[in-house]
Formats: structure tokens, sequence, C-alpha cells
């Protein structure tokens, strides 16, 4: 499965990397905000994104709602440390499937893919 | 300040670093800050808008930054490198964003995080905001966070425009 990596932290970046392939997800994309992804997704054509809200030059709010305007189905969750429940409902309505608050665990943020695949249709 | 403005990021940081990092944090008794001279060799700083405004700062002695950022990454990073930079403003970023969750009724934005690195360094703050520091104690070493936020006047829908771009400058 193609995975899409946006956050402008690279550190955090690598953490989800790591969860991902223990999960035994290894084709992964990473950008480092929301215009750096919409330049990497014709090419890449991911299957899940992973997306922080603040990042400059384009936040993760502002690609969701561009992103959705031509993709309706590719599931998205939103990796922040927004979370009070006006932003989760905010982003929920740009059209993220899942949202996961920073920090996380491992495990939290491999419930959240789980669940995400399965809810989408993307897993059975 | 309202004390009800430090205890959430006691709690955030205290949250950031037990999960993300598997380190308790002891934390100390806040005190007023009157110098603008950083408590320490490095600074991760985030600003605040919105109905409360301000700044907070994450500072590190080097040798625990060194220590806490091998944790965050799982190697040790140069300091000289971005990466550690990196690391020291995403935990920043966690600590004020989980805080700003806590600020019931408030409607807060965090800036993306600056961060400073070298011994003596001083961090600016507007004279009018008191500035509380929070001292921590680790496994990695000492550390501090440093608020210095206030609420911020409601403004007459006239002037609404002009407040924005004053807070955007800033």
């Amino acid at each position: 499965m193609r995975i899409m990596l946006i956050d402008d932290s690279k550190t955090m970046r690598n953490i989800q990397k790591s969860v991902l392939k223990q999960l035994g997800y290894t084709e992964m994309e990473e950008a480092c905000d929301g215009q750096d992804a919409l330049s990497k997704i014709g090419a890449f054509d991911p299957e899940l994104l992973l997306v922080d809200w603040n990042m400059p030059v384009m936040d993760g709010l502002t690609f969701v709602k561009t992103f959705r305007q031509h993709n309706k189905t590719t599931p998205i969750i939103m990796v922040t440390t927004e979370a009070e429940k006006s932003r989760v409902i905010e982003a929920i309505k740009a059209g993220v499937n899942n949202y996961v608050v920073k920090p996380f665990t491992p495990d939290l943020l491999s419930q959240r893919i789980d669940e995400t695949l399965q809810r989408c249709g993307v897993k059975s | 300040m309202d004390a009800a403005y430090i205890t959430p990021f006691v709690a955030s940081i205290q949250n950031v670093f037990g999960t993300m990092l598997q380190l308790p944090v002891e934390v100390g008794d806040p005190r007023l800050l009157k110098s603008d001279k950083a408590s320490h060799d490095i600074s991760g700083i985030i600003g605040m808008t919105g109905t409360l405004s301000g700044s907070v700062v994450l500072s590190l002695p080097q040798e625990t930054a060194d220590a806490i950022v091998a944790l965050f990454c799982g190697e040790r990073i140069d300091a000289d490198s971005p990466d550690f930079a990196d690391a020291i403003g995403e935990l920043v970023n966690m600590i004020s964003g989980g805080a700003k969750a806590s600020f019931e009724g408030q409607d807060v934005s965090i800036s993306c995080p600056n961060v400073v690195i070298g011994p003596g360094h001083k961090v600016s703050r507007p004279s009018d905001i008191p500035c509380v520091v929070i001292p921590c104690t680790t496994d990695c070493g000492e550390l501090a966070i440093e608020v210095a936020i206030r609420e911020t006047a409601p403004s007459a829908p006239a002037d609404a425009n002009a407040d924005a771009s004053a807070n955007a400058t800033a």
C-alpha cells in the first residue's frame, strides 16, 4: 500500500515511518507541507494519507480541502496537536476520515490506521 | 497571570514526555521570570494568537537536549544538524498544542516553532506580559517551560482587521 506522510517535522515523519514499517507498510512518500504534497501526489498516487495540520506554506486543512476537490475516496488521517472538538469537526467536514492527536503511542496510530482502512473499504 | 493558563502546560509536558519519550517529568514551583535571558542553552519557541496571545518556550541545557533528542529520534543527533532543531521544535509544538486544548472557551492558534541554539541567548517578550517559568526535572536533566501569555482584549468589529494584521506581524 502506498502511504504519503505530510508533516513539516522530519522527526515526526520518521516516527510515523517506523510505526508503519512495523505494520508491514514499506511504500511511503514524504512531503513537508501541503503544497509539497500536492506536487508529489500525481506521481505517487497514494492509497492513504497522514496529514499534519500546522505547517508552513500550505497547512493541512487547506491541503485536505484542495485534495478533496478532485479525490473524494482516498482515506486521510489527520495527525496533529490540534485537539479541540471544534477543530476535529472542522477537519472531518473538510474530508478527513480519522483523527490522531499528538502525542500518540505506536499502538494508537496503528489502531487508527487499521480502523480507517477497514471503514473506507481498503482493508477487509 | 491566571494559574489556569499555567497548569495545562504542566499536564501537557508530562503527557508529551511520558507518551513520546517514556520519560517522567517532575515539576517544581513556577516563578516569575524577570530577565529576558533564556533559562538554558536551547529555546524552542511557539507563538500564540487569538483570544490568548504570547509565547511558550521549551528551554533546555545542551546536555539535557542531547539526551532528550536521542530518546525522541532513537539515535544521537548532532546539535548542528537541522534534525536536532526539528526535534526540539516538534516537542514544544506538542506541549503547546496539548495545553491549548485545555483552555476552555478560548480560540487560540499556535505558530510553527522556531528554535534558538546557543548559550547566553535572550528571548525578547512584550514587557507587559508576565513570564512564568516552570522548572522541570527528568532523568535526562533539568529543563524549563517559560509561559508568557495574556488574554487579548476583545476589539470592536471595525478594529478586527487591524488586530489581525498586528498579530500576523508579531
